[in-house]
């Protein structure tokens, strides 16, 4: 199984024994315990595995290792910055936008991701860029406002 | 072994509340402050154990007494001031970490951050029957605040040992004791220091009222909300242990297939690859879940498949099959509906089918499990930790003390993760390789052989007075249940009958049970009598509602939804329902706007009101409430599991339809907090009037009565 391929990983080079047809999530998940990246459905309709591929959000159970080796993979492990959280994070966090917080991750990475392409994104925005991932326990207005919230701090930073 | 599907399909959990056994606490009691370090213990002991086991009040040495048998929960407070509670309740996102530490903080007079739960752990929890039934917050709370006044005495009659003083004189507060006349203070965590003091306690001592509580009724957010926005929480399905293996097991293509013949040849061939056989369980393991998955699809089967009854005939089946034989449990009778009926100027017949749903939750059914010297570890997530030890203490025929089944905080369950299946299938496999397993059900799995919702059918029939007064009532339920099936409103004559079905599908519990159909049709119901009596919805149930609280929640959702509202625009439509169960109250008023010439349905604002008497922590209950509201939108509108020749249709969420951003209408929920009575739970009731406000909302859009769930799972013009 042993091979050369090598991923990077929040800023770290991984080498992946897995064989490159492998679905990323389970290199994260399994290989590397990066396990905040979830399983939810592997099939791209949940969100749950949601990673950022050369910045983009991507399901990372729809993506093989192999063809992601060349990108810079960002994956929730890897937003906390010297203990300061991305204001993703930190806006979900003062939102108490999520209960079981199984999507959390998912939906964290695809905001974050959103924001990345448009700063000031408005509440339809959000609603149709979060559309394919799942939070089962309802909390989506609370997503949609922590979102929001996110988009104004980082405006703020910005500044 | 050769009977885990039979097993595992046992459904004890349909109707949820089965009575507890006795079970032993299994940290023997010596050991409890070795295992926590010295300090103030107090641990809550049940009614029925008491009179062989009460101990006097006040502290004395710890090793002299027995270990109580029915301890309930228990709170330590160490040397370094931390205050640790053990409860057997499991975490699933229902925020009861956050509110039972903030019952615990705020009757021990600690701060918050200073408590640890330790949840749902076999060895180091008390017992507990599972989690489900919304009765956590009634039961755990107020057995939390005993635990924690004695504790704070304890801790009081300590320090006015060291000072000589009366304890009656001294203060407690901000985790230390003040003598308000010298002025001196010790920390909790001083008392504590060297001290192994426990005391026993009787269920029934007074506890704070709600008015007077300083934590609790706070809105704080999720105690350990920053391991879950940093993905650092480990979930069951998270786990890696040393040398783990990754487990899947062979299903069989129908529901009743028996295996025929199975060449297991090709896989056993494959690298790092175990197959498993014990009668008809098949399964595999390998170094990682791909490699499992190659090998179980290399393994080739016959199947002797069995006929199944399919989703199209599913209602007619059920009305069919219904057990003759209605037992006295499940009938309520008072007047006479046929009386009632005659004396009716309008009368009223409906029949409701409500369709089997699914939980999905966004974490499948896992479990990783490791034998070491015979003694098997689980960690699952399950709703019923102690019913899954005891499952997998009987089917490998291990005594209970040598089966541990620990829960990770869980990624949901909503009534979904009582069984034991995922648990028995990764003991069974990691017992043949000898090496811990992990197994992960996948969507499709998950889908397909976890349980549902049951399918029901309700039957209305009524009569109401020239003055829109019900006469008669008259409900039956086939199959789904007989949760919520008693009628809120004012009716000297009633009939309300439970018919139980033999299963089809495999079902069991979900958050309400059959409240939710039961209340979709009777509220469904009351709309359409509503109309026949031409009177305003509102104002016919408040006419046959003698209920104070479900008036209140009512009245209250009305009054923020501006009930009765004008129509402004061409396809508007407005509804409501109301009802209560498990001691908590809800109302809803819903807004829909339907385009009729391309049948697309909109929901777009529902106000609910909810009361569950003294709310302990506001931000999380309103994270329930507007949660339920969401969730009920799925089996309210579309979703439906689907099935034909033993086969689930639709195992994914491409085809399961639940609700995403999209579907979210604006939502406000009203909390009513009623601090003179006591905190009932929240975890279900919430979900209940949503689907009956939709319909009726409908209704009155476009004069279409939608009397099956889901309501329009195909648009509306197929509807």
């Amino acid at each position: 199984m042993a091979n050369s391929l090598e991923i990077g990983v929040n800023g770290k080079r991984y080498a992946v024994n897995y064989p490159p047809d492998t679905p990323l999530l389970y290199v994260l998940h399994d290989e590397l315990g990066l396990a905040g990246t979830k399983y939810g459905c592997g099939e791209g309709q949940c969100g749950a595995c949601t990673v950022l591929i050369g910045g983009a959000p991507r399901r990372s159970c729809q993506i093989q290792v192999g063809s992601a080796a060349t990108k810079p993979i960002t994956t929730i492990e890897g937003l906390e910055k010297d203990g300061k959280l991305h204001p993703v994070q930190q806006a979900f966090l003062d939102a108490g936008a999520f209960q079981c917080a199984f999507c959390t991750s998912g939906m964290v990475m695809s905001s974050v991701g959103l924001l990345q392409t448009n700063v000031n994104p408005k509440r339809e925005d959000i609603v149709q860029f979060l559309q394919g991932n799942i939070c089962r326990c309802g909390t989506h207005p609370r997503i949609i406002e922590a979102v929001q919230h996110a988009a104004k701090m980082m405006q703020e930073r910005a500044r | 072994m050769n009977t885990v599907r039979q097993s595992s399909a046992a459904e004890p959990e349909r109707f949820e509340f089965s009575a507890a056994p006795l079970h032993k606490f299994d940290l023997a009691r010596r050991e409890f402050f070795k295992f926590l370090g010295a300090g103030v213990a107090v641990f809550l002991v049940a009614k029925d154990a008491l009179a062989a086991q009460e101990t006097p009040p006040g502290s004395r040495s710890f090793h002299n007494e027995e270990l109580p048998k029915e301890i309930t929960s228990w709170l330590h407070v160490g040397e370094d001031g931390i205050v640790t509670g053990f409860t057997g309740k499991a975490e699933m996102g229902q925020n009861i970490r956050t509110s039972i530490s903030q019952t615990i903080a705020d009757e021990l007079r600690v701060p918050f951050e200073s408590v640890r739960l330790v949840m749902a752990d076999t060895s180091l929890t008390p017992f507990d029957a599972g989690t489900f039934g919304s009765r956590t917050t009634p039961t755990m709370t107020p057995q939390f605040r005993r635990v924690a006044e004695a504790a704070r005495n304890l801790l009081v009659g300590v320090a006015a040992k060291e000072w000589n003083v009366a304890p009656e004189g001294l203060v407690a507060a901000d985790a230390k004791v003040t003598d308000p006349a010298s002025k001196r203070s010790l920390s909790y965590a001083e008392l504590a220091r060297g001290k192994a003091l426990a005391q026993n306690l009787p269920a029934e001592d007074p506890i704070t009222p709600a008015r007077e509580w300083r934590v609790a009724g706070k809105p704080l957010l999720k105690v350990d909300g920053r391991a879950f926005v940093t993905g650092s929480h480990k979930y069951t399905s998270d786990i890696r242990l040393e040398g783990m293996l990754y487990g899947k097991v062979l299903r069989q293509p129908s529901f009743g297939a028996t295996l025929a013949s199975c060449d297991d040849s090709a896989a056993k061939a494959m690298n790092g690859v175990t197959v498993v056989r014990d009668g008809d369980f098949v399964g595999v393991t390998a170094p990682s879940v791909r490699e499992a998955q190659k090998a179980l699809d290399a393994i080739r089967t016959q199947w002797k498949e069995v006929p199944q009854v399919s989703s199209k005939e599913i209602f007619s089946y059920l009305k069919k099959n219904a057990e003759s034989s209605s037992n006295e449990r499940f009938r309520h009778q008072k007047g006479s509906v046929e009386e009632g009926l005659a004396a009716a100027v309008h009368r009223l017949e409906t029949t409701h089918n409500v369709a089997y749903i699914a939980h999905a939750p966004l974490e499948p059914r896992a479990a990783v499990a490791q034998w070491t010297d015979g003694r098997l570890t689980v960690w699952t997530g399950t709703q019923r930790p102690f019913a899954n030890r005891d499952e997998l203490a009987s089917v490998f025929h291990l005594p209970e003390s040598s089966v541990r089944v620990i829960v990770p905080d869980t990624g949901a369950a909503y009534g979904g993760k009582h069984t034991t299946d995922a648990a028995i299938e990764a003991a069974r496999l990691a017992r043949a390789v000898g090496k811990p397993v992990k197994v992960v059900w996948t969507r499709e799995e998950e889908f397909t052989w976890a349980y549902f919702r049951p399918a029901g059918v309700i039957e209305v029939k009524s009569g109401i007075s020239k003055e829109g007064k019900l006469t008669a009532w008259e409900f039956h339920n086939y199959h789904s249940g007989m949760s919520g099936i008693e009628t809120p409103y004012d009716v000297a004559n009633q009939h309300t009958e439970y018919h139980q079905v033999p299963l089809v599908l495999r079902s069991g519990s979900y958050r309400g049970l059959a409240a939710t159909a039961n209340h979709f049709a009777r509220e469904t119901h009351m709309d359409a009598l509503a109309h026949v009596a031409q009177m305003d919805s509102l104002e016919f149930r408040l006419k046959n509602l003698s209920d104070a609280r479900t008036r209140a929640v009512l009245e209250a959702a009305a009054k923020s939804f501006g009930w009765p509202r004008k129509k402004t625009q061409e396809g508007q439509g407005f509804g409501l329902a109301c009802g209560f169960e498990k001691g908590s109250y809800v109302a809803a008023c819903v807004e829909v706007a339907v385009n009729r010439a391309s049948g697309d349905v909109r929901v777009v604002r529902v106000v609910e009101a909810f009361e569950c008497g003294a709310i302990v922590n506001p931000d999380g209950l309103r994270n329930q409430v507007v949660g339920a509201i969401i969730q009920g939108l799925g089996g309210a509108l579309f979703e439906a599991v689907e099935f034909e020749n033993g086969r689930i249709t639709n195992p994914h969420f491409a085809a399961y339809r639940v609700p995403r951003f999209r579907d979210v209408p604006e939502i406000e929920a009203v909390l009513l907090d009623r601090k003179d009575i006591p905190s009932a739970g929240a975890g279900e009731t919430p979900i209940m009037a949503i689907a009956p406000a939709v319909g009726n909302a409908l209704f009155d859009a476009c004069g279409v009565r939608l009397n099956n769930l889901p309501l329009i799972p195909n648009g509306l013009r197929a509807a």
